[in-house]
């Protein structure tokens, strides 16, 4: 420290110039990187709503809560990817978040020392499978499963319940909402428990010691120290993980159906904007056709956007309720 | 070694140089190198016959299965040397972007079935009964619509699970083009295409994403090509042809649709071979076309696209006959060359 001050006192001002000349240099090329990003999401979306236009000319509006989806009529709706979209995901979350949060807080608190590493390993593996692996485990493995197990119990024990009933009739097929669902739910499991560990485990020993020395119980230190105190952060990682479900491709259409059906049951087959548009891009040979797909693309950017959105709006809620800034 | 490094890609670029220059050649002598994309169904075919025709005459063919709608709109945007496509192109469309078009293999359409006490080749379907089931109109196995053409057979109290393509494809088309002829109300309600807009059911990739999905769900019905019935064993329904027989699907019953379709006054041989009025003719036989520019730029090319197809029309019956394909009948192949000496300049 005192050999470079001394150093730069010797070499004089010019030095100093071209040393604030390189700092200058570095600032732009950093600020370059960050807004290069900004610039190639705008491209992407402008060029998808662009790439749409056509779709969103001929329907306007109607795109968005059309249902029907006819390649021979050329009449294009978007509302059963979208909808089949966001349930799935839905689904995914539900079982993934409790799921997530329980591996993280017992492989940070519960587990013995010498168990936490394996365990973990093994949940990141699993962030590493191929989703087609994913895809085709559910297709040959886990829909016949649900197919005979499952969902027929759903259908004996649910259907007749008012207010769920619906969700749960239909027939047995094994391939649907509720299968792509619970698939996508695994997939995105490694996501959030990942980054809930390593929060869970930045959590001040003096806080959670000082909850103990109080007498609370270890669904007391979860609920008062650790959830309030990682907030934030489990959040981020929750969206990191529904990110991840709106836009998985190949998992979801091995189990899904690609039938573009609306249907309230959770047991019937749908289609996702993802799976809808590798299903069929390559044999969309109509111009309204391609575009309705790129207008698909887009809506799922801006159906991202929303929920991401709705996400940063809900933690500043939060944060401000609690009189917290982080 | 960083000098290495830097070499190698130098190398590669030069090598690749090389090889392209070579090619563009040979295309009078050995050599050539023939570009083509379309249909996924043909492929398996055409890429034994390529791989033979190489072997003999040292020209090689680059096949995409990209799709028959992307081998149409790859030819007429002048990529690749040819294009297959599993729906005819219609003459005026023909004309318009100057391109020439004849079958050359024939294939089939099967409706296939999992239904367990009912095994192969058991179960028979009339056209109308097979439009109404995809319609939602009949919608379990035992519906008295079935029962009748079935006497005798132990059909279940089931719900129906139908399968259908979820990309588009030419034997979506080959289908509903064959429904819409043997039902009114399929014609007025979803019509024909390479996807059209289907009522209920679950929608498989490809035809192996038809098999899996018909193999895994019980108590379901899907169409796919005959090679992936025979390949996967996979239980067919019969289905009745315009003569009001019951037949199975077998090369014969393709020859027959194949001969008994009316080539010589289909204009551009553009003929769908559905329905064809044979007594032992199957109803849903399907032929794949080839899509060739009439005024090529480059006349070499052509003319090794044109000897490749000769080549693969009268001695590559064999390659077609292992893979489950029919060839054409020797009448129709004959056509087919009048037609390419005639149109292709």
């Amino acid at each position: 420290m005192n050999a470079s001050a001394a150093q730069s006192t010797e070499l004089g001002p010019a030095a100093r110039r071209s040393g604030a000349g390189a700092d200058r240099l570095f600032q732009l090329i950093t600020a370059v990187a960050a807004w290069f990003v900004l610039l190639l999401l705008g491209g992407a979306a402008l060029s998808m709503a662009w790439g749409g236009r056509l779709a969103f000319q001929t329907f306007g509006w109607h795109f968005i809560t059309a249902r029907d989806w006819d390649a021979v009529g050329g009449k294009f709706g978007a509302f059963v990817p979208i909808y089949g979209t966001l349930v799935t995901s839905a689904i995914a979350l539900i079982i993934a978040v409790p799921v997530s949060i329980g591996i993280a807080l017992f492989l940070t608190d519960i587990a013995p020392r010498w168990s936490r590493g394996p365990i973990a390993i093994a949940i990141e593996l699993l962030a590493a499978i191929p989703s087609i692996i994913y895809g085709m485990w559910g297709l040959f493995v886990f829909a016949p499963f649900m197919a005979t197990h499952v969902e027929p119990w759903l259908t004996t024990h649910f259907a007749s319940k008012p207010l769920i009933g619906p969700l749960f009739d239909g027939p047995p097929i094994g391939i649907g909402m509720l299968t792509a669902g619970i698939v996508l739910g695994i997939m995105v499991i490694p996501f959030i428990a990942a980054v809930a560990r390593e929060v869970f485990s930045a959590v001040p020993a003096p806080l959670r010691e000082s909850a103990v020395a109080l007498g609370s119980t270890r669904w007391e230190i979860l609920s008062r120290v650790t959830l309030p105190y990682t907030r934030s952060a489990i959040i981020g990682a929750i969206f990191l993980g529904l990110g991840r479900a709106l836009g998985e491709t190949m998992a979801v259409t091995f189990v899904l159906g690609n039938a573009h059906d609306l249907s309230i049951s959770l047991l019937m087959p749908s289609n996702s904007i993802a799976a809808a548009i590798a299903n069929e891009f390559t044999e969309a040979d109509t111009d309204l056709y391609r575009s309705s797909l790129i207008a698909l693309g887009f809506l799922l950017f801006v159906v991202t956007f929303i929920v991401l959105t709705i996400a940063k709006l809900l933690l500043l809620r939060v944060n401000r309720q609690l009189g917290r800034t982080n | 070694m960083n000098r290495l490094l830097f070499a190698l890609p130098a190398f590669v670029i030069l090598a690749a140089c090389g090889s392209g220059t070579r090619s563009g050649n040979g295309a009078q002598g050995s050599g050539a190198q023939i570009t083509g994309a379309g249909s996924t169904f043909v492929y398996p075919v055409l890429s034994a016959w390529a791989s033979d025709y190489r072997s003999q005459t040292g020209n090689s063919i680059n096949y995409q299965s990209i799709g028959s709608g992307g081998g149409i709109a790859q030819v007429k945007a002048g990529t690749v040397d040819f294009g297959a496509s599993d729906q005819p192109l219609a003459s005026d469309d023909l004309a318009k972007s100057n391109l020439a078009q004849f079958p050359v293999i024939v294939g089939g359409i099967v409706p296939v079935v999992n239904i367990a006490e009912i095994g192969t080749g058991k179960l028979k379907l009339t056209g109308q009964v097979l439009a109404d089931i995809y319609q939602g109109k009949i919608k379990n196995w035992n519906d008295p619509a079935i029962a009748k053409i079935n006497p005798g057979l132990n059909l279940p109290d089931a719900a129906i699970t139908t399968i259908h393509r979820s990309d588009g494809s030419g034997t979506t088309f080959n289908f509903t083009h064959y429904l819409s002829q043997v039902s009114p109300a399929w014609k007025s309600g979803a019509g024909e295409g390479k996807t059209v807009a289907w009522i209920g059911g679950v929608g498989g990739k490809g035809n192996e994403g038809i098999a899996n999905y018909v193999k895994q769900l019980p108590n379901s019905l899907g169409y796919v090509e005959y090679a992936y019935v025979v390949q996967n064993h996979m239980s067919f329904a019969l289905l009745q042809n315009a003569a009001g027989n019951f037949v199975a699907p077998s090369a014969d019953a393709f020859a027959a649709a194949a001969s008994t379709a009316d080539w010589a006054h289909a204009k551009d041989f553009n003929l769908v071979m559905t329905n064809a009025p044979g007594a032992n003719a199957y109803p849903l036989a399907a032929s794949t076309f080839v899509l060739l520019p009439r005024q090529p730029k480059d006349k070499a090319k052509s003319n090794a696209v044109i000897a490749f197809f000769k080549y693969a029309l009268e001695k590559g019956q064999s390659q077609a006959n292992k893979l489950d394909y029919v060839p054409l009948p020797s009448s129709l192949v004959q056509q087919i060359e009048t037609y390419i000496t005639a149109n292709v300049k």
